[in-house]
């Protein structure tokens, strides 16, 4: 028991030690109610997107129209609030609705066509030209195969996901849930809707299931 | 009594040791990097922007043949020296926040009787801006090793602070990025670069205390404007007009948050 | 005369620590324009530094050497209030000469 105690001392001052470097004042708190601030309520808000943005290449002043699920999840204040519980439940409902499942039965594509999409950050800025294939961005946010080394970490590692699961059914429906609309499963993810949002086609979410399930795959050596 | 205790610590002695064995590949990786960007702060191009802009502050030009040295940056008229820390804020013959490049545009309207319509709509890599840019590095070089000092007391200056925090959380555009997708939370990064979490103090300081900076790998001194004109970019938003509240906002927030922190300006970057 | 560098000279312990950052494109004449014309080589092939009056480093660059050259290295010897004067010369047959004082 004394030995244990002596343990706690020496991590608890470890702690203090190393907390106490922190100086600079914490920013302002949101305010709890969900609002911005009096200045920043709708009126104003609306008024400095509309006369702050331009369209530019493909990128129009459309997109800065939120839909109801980035709508929800703009505020981080009020997105779990019980207040939106069935509006969390009723727009997962939605974007699990928007999802197509395969036109032609085939779940799984090429998985070397698949690396390649998923090292591809290209397209829908206005600096892109309309009609040119999109990439996934995928090494952007997660860790895909080990060999390569420059990978984010926004989303979780990827690495070993068809050997860690299987290749059931259920697995395979989930996977193509997955990429298609991420906000199915999880309302707020900070996963970018793929299928949903037209980035991705039909034949390229095959070939990104393949990176990832295929056992040939580098992702399941 | 004493066998869970024991358990309890081999157990924390363990985790300890997975974790950092997992991330050995990861930090070394992580490591080359962060070496290779120390080794760039010695020998900073951006200094070689900063005389540029020393230069371009006493030249006279414009209708007017007038320079920039009597531009009130919020200092008083021609006070250069720790300006920058104090920007964004609110001036009375103009009646609105604004950060340095907004500023500028007005000194060069009124002292110089420039019109700057061009300027704005001209591309960040256009001769049109390279003024604007060069000026930012030189200003912001004047604040350097200085503490951030923006006040939100005005009512327009908390107003703008807001109103940047609530564009900071804005989901939009084919891929429901705001800025928080990438910036809203802690110790992640994308691809092998970090990612500073911009509603704490900490974070904000990183992003707001080393811009405008040089980016070795465009070979480009790019200001603050410049910056939040790429993210937006890459949110794959439409682009936001060149010193509009949109970006007046989004640096308020940030500069707000960075109260106390000490400017390093120009930073270098990858 | 094309754009200034910047030098920095300081003298510890009887070794000289030169530094210079030098304004140029250094264009390979790989890369293509917007509209896929060769932007034609432009790069510093020669650089002379002298301390006090005596040469101390020659070099001769290509391609490789990226925009905005920075160069820093050590010679034992000199004192403060030595001079510095580094030279350069592009393929274009474009000079620049700056000097600086040992601090």
């Amino acid at each position: 028991m004394m030995t244990f105690k002596k343990k706690t001392t020496v991590v608890l001052s470890l702690l203090a030690a190393m907390t106490a470097g922190s100086v600079l004042a914490a920013p302002p708190a949101l305010p709890k109610d969900g609002s911005w601030g009096s200045g920043a309520g709708d009126a104003n808000f609306d008024t400095m997107m509309q006369s702050g943005f331009q369209s530019k290449g493909i990128a129009t002043t459309e997109r800065l129209k939120q839909d109801p699920t980035q709508k929800l999840c703009s505020n981080p204040t009020t997105i779990y609030s019980a207040k939106n519980t069935a509006l969390r439940e009723k727009l997962q409902g939605e974007n699990e609705a928007s999802i197509k499942y395969p036109s032609n039965g085939n779940w799984l594509g090429n998985w070397k066509n698949g690396e390649k999409i998923a090292q591809s950050g290209k397209g829908l800025t206005w600096s892109d030209k309309a009609g040119e294939a999109n990439g996934g961005n995928c090494y952007n946010c997660h860790q895909i195969t080990k060999e390569e080394l420059a990978y984010g970490t926004i989303g979780p590692s990827l690495y070993n996901y068809g050997k860690l699961r299987g290749n059931s059914e259920e697995t395979i429906r989930y996977t193509w849930g997955k990429i298609f609309n991420a906000k199915a499963t999880n309302i707020c993810s900070l996963m970018p809707r793929a299928g949903a949002m037209g980035v991705l086609n039909e034949d390229q979410i095959r070939d990104l299931m393949a990176l990832l399930l295929d056992p040939e795959s580098p992702v399941n050596k | 009594m004493r066998a869970p205790h024991i358990k309890a610590s081999l157990f924390v002695v363990i985790a300890l040791a997975f974790s950092v064995s997992s991330q050995a590949q990861q930090d070394s990786t992580s490591a080359g990097i962060e070496a290779y960007r120390e080794a760039l702060q010695d020998g900073n191009p951006a200094d070689l922007y900063v005389d540029s802009g020393a230069e371009i502050w006493k030249k006279k030009a414009g209708p007017k043949e007038a320079s920039l040295e009597k531009c009130d940056l919020g200092l008083g008229p021609g006070k250069v020296k720790g300006a920058y820390a104090q920007l964004p804020r609110y001036f009375k013959d103009t009646n609105k926040v604004q950060d340095l490049e907004s500023r500028l545009l007005t000194c060069m309207e009124k002292l110089q009787g420039v019109d700057t319509t061009e300027i704005v709509k001209a591309a960040f890599s256009s001769p049109k801006k390279a003024d604007l840019v060069a000026l930012s590095a030189y200003i912001s070089a004047e604040s350097k090793g200085m503490k951030v000092k923006v006040s939100l007391a005005h009512p327009k200056e908390r107003q703008m602070y807001d109103l940047g925090r609530r564009l900071f959380y804005y989901e939009a555009g084919p891929y429901d990025f705001a800025c928080a997708t990438c910036h809203g939370q802690d110790g992640k990064r994308i691809r092998l670069q970090d990612l500073p979490y911009i509603p704490s103090a900490e974070g904000a300081a990183k992003g707001w205390t080393t811009w405008p900076a040089y980016r070795v790998s465009s070979g480009q001194m790019w200001s603050m404007q410049w910056r939040i004109n790429d993210c937006f970019r890459q949110q794959r938003f439409p682009e936001p007009i060149y010193a509009s509240d949109v970006t007046v906002a989004i640096s308020s927030f940030m500069a707000g948050n960075s109260n106390g922190s000490v400017m390093q300006t120009p930073g270098i970057k990858r | 005369m094309a754009n200034p560098m910047k030098i920095r000279a300081t003298n510890k312990d009887g070794i000289t620590e030169i530094k210079i950052l030098m304004n140029h494109e250094m264009e390979t004449g790989q890369r293509k324009d917007a509209s896929g014309n060769l932007i034609p080589a432009w790069f510093i092939n020669e650089v002379n530094v002298d301390l006090n009056g005596k040469s101390v480093l020659k070099a001769e660059w290509g391609p490789s050497v990226s925009k905005n050259p920075y160069m820093a290295f050590k010679v034992k010897g000199g004192k403060a209030g030595d001079k510095v004067v580094c030279t350069w010369t592009d393929n274009k047959g474009d000079k620049r000469t700056d000097e600086a004082t040992v601090s």
